[in-house]
């Protein structure tokens, strides 16, 4: 019994002695050593510094990538919302545009002459990019929106294999819109030079209501503003598609991330501005189709909407005559 | 139900690449694909630190998040999978993923994504259960046979850990308290005194 005591109170002695001492003697080394990844390894993780891995795999010395979070938030909180709105309101808009004021009548019956408007390359130029524009931009709006809509409609199956053809169709045929895109902007760029002439265009409101008709050249505002939409925008859309396209040229995520933005906002921007022209070109105005189709207009239509352009083919064409 | 999550502890890891091993064996993933890495910090200087990375199964997953086909799923067990008969190979979820975690192992022309590839941890895809399918697409699934992921199974140092979050926090909560450090685990965050003080309660 008093072994026992003596054992347990030399015991409790030993443990208020020594061990009190013995933490304080590690509390710094233990510190250092028994700190889980601190702030400081977690601030260098932050700024992107790599490691060294045995993975080959691009970029897997980055332990984590905090940009793609940044990616998610634009794209999903602000792109796609924000396409959805450009895009469905302009087509609301043009709805109701067309119920209210329908389509533009020609002023006059048609004379019968026509002028030669588009040349045939002009014409197989545009209906190329218009086609292949039509083709990215449905597939292109299924990749973003697709999911909300189509996927519950189209079942698995055919959900699966209609997406995989939009990325195809997507990956295969934007470089051919490229090609176009540029060959269209090089040759269409001497007709769409603002001048003066456009300034009273806009001032008139292009007399999109009413019978007012501001004069026009060849091309009128509208169709400028059109063109430099088309050049700014296309070529930032091209640009950051071939950088997503052809992922074989070792960028990083980063790039595509900033890549995927640009894309997404610019081809939106161009959607909705497109269907702004579809609507003119087509249902809106009597007699402008035929132009971009068979290449000719006719005479009250030419005086109409672009009565400067008109009298400078019968100026030239009077001269030749003579 | 259990919520899956991988844990691992820098103070263990030695950087053996025996997880990265054992998954690729497991799984028989392609020549290439790295589901799992180790990847060191400051390696070779007083502070090294590494760390073995794969999917995450995180609870707001980015991937599904941003995928255009939405073909991620969870399941019960809170384990992200994806279903490869939707994937496109568009390589927007490595876009957001911040761990590096998707794959995209078979390269067509001009560097064209085949299907994505990542850490199931280790419960296979859609199909049924070890169905051959399954298992060309997915691998193993060790989950349907009640077993954990082989990786951290497989991990010499104990320091990959893989289970249940309560249990795996656990854990690691109660290696924190051992080693004596006042910061617990990570930094010195407010959170990092709760952490130590629940561990130091006895278990009820």
């Amino acid at each position: 019994m008093q072994i026992k005591l003596l054992l347990k109170l030399a015991a409790l002695l030993i443990s208020l002695i020594i061990l009190p001492v013995k933490a304080e003697d590690s509390v710094p080394s233990e510190q250092r050593v028994a700190a889980f990844a601190g702030a400081e390894y977690w601030q260098v993780i932050r700024q992107g510094e790599n490691g060294t891995t045995q993975s080959s795999t691009a970029e897997a010395g980055n332990l984590i990538n905090v940009q793609g979070d940044y990616w998610r938030y634009w794209r999903n909180q602000w792109i796609t919302p924000a396409g959805a709105f450009a895009v469905g309101g302009t087509l609301g808009l043009l709805a109701i545009f067309y119920l209210i004021v329908g389509q533009k009548k020609l002023d006059a019956p048609r004379s019968g002459n026509t002028i030669q408007r588009w040349s045939r390359l002009d014409r197989a130029n545009h209906w190329t990019v218009a086609i292949l524009f039509i083709i990215l931009g449905i597939s292109g709006l299924s990749l973003l929106y697709g999911k909300f809509v189509l996927k519950s409609v189209m079942g698995d199956g055919l959900w699966a294999s209609y997406m995989l053809a939009c990325k195809l169709a997507h990956n295969y045929l934007g470089p051919l819109f490229v090609l176009g895109l540029l060959l269209m902007i090089l040759r269409w760029m001497k007709h769409n030079v603002f001048n003066r002439t456009d300034l009273t265009w806009f001032i008139k409101g292009g007399g999109i209501i009413g019978n007012a008709h501001p004069s026009a050249g060849y091309m009128n505002g509208g169709e400028k503003i059109w063109f430099w939409l088309l050049t700014l925008f296309g070529i930032a859309v091209c640009v950051s598609g071939l950088i997503l396209d052809f992922p074989n040229f070792d960028q990083v995520r980063n790039t595509m991330q900033w890549a995927n933005l640009v894309h997404a906002a610019g081809s939106l921007i161009l959607i909705a501005a497109s269907l702004g022209h579809i609507y003119i070109g087509t249902l809106g105005t009597e007699g402008a189709l035929e132009g971009m189709t068979t290449g000719q207009v006719d005479e009250t239509w030419a005086k109409q909407h672009h009565d400067l352009w008109y009298q400078e083919v019968k100026a030239r064409e009077a001269k030749d005559t003579v | 139900m259990a919520n899956m999550k991988f844990l691992c502890d820098s103070k263990r890891c030695i950087e053996c690449n025996g997880c990265v091993t054992a998954c690729k064996n497991e799984n028989e993933v392609e020549w290439g694909v790295n589901r799992r890495r180790v990847v060191t910090v400051n390696d070779g200087l007083p502070d090294e630190t590494s760390i073995s990375v794969a999917c995450m199964h995180c609870s707001d997953a980015p991937c599904m998040a941003v995928c255009p086909t939405d073909c991620f799923y969870k399941t019960d067990d809170g384990i992200v999978l994806h279903n490869k008969d939707a994937c496109i190979g568009c390589g927007y979820c490595l876009f957001a993923c911040p761990f590096g975690a998707p794959q995209f192992p078979s390269k067509s022309s001009f560097g064209e994504r085949g299907k994505m590839d990542k850490c199931t941890f280790c419960a296979g895809g859609p199909e049924e259960d070890h169905s051959p399918e399954e298992k060309a697409k997915y691998g193993a699934n060790r989950i349907a046979e009640g077993k954990l992921p082989m990786c951290a199974e497989m991990c010499s140092t104990k320091a990959l850990l893989a289970g249940d979050a309560d249990k795996v926090s656990d854990i690691f909560r109660e290696r924190v308290i051992y080693r004596g450090h006042a910061d617990g685990a990570w930094a010195s965050n407010g959170s990092a005194e709760e952490l130590a003080y629940d561990a130091a309660q006895p278990k009820a």
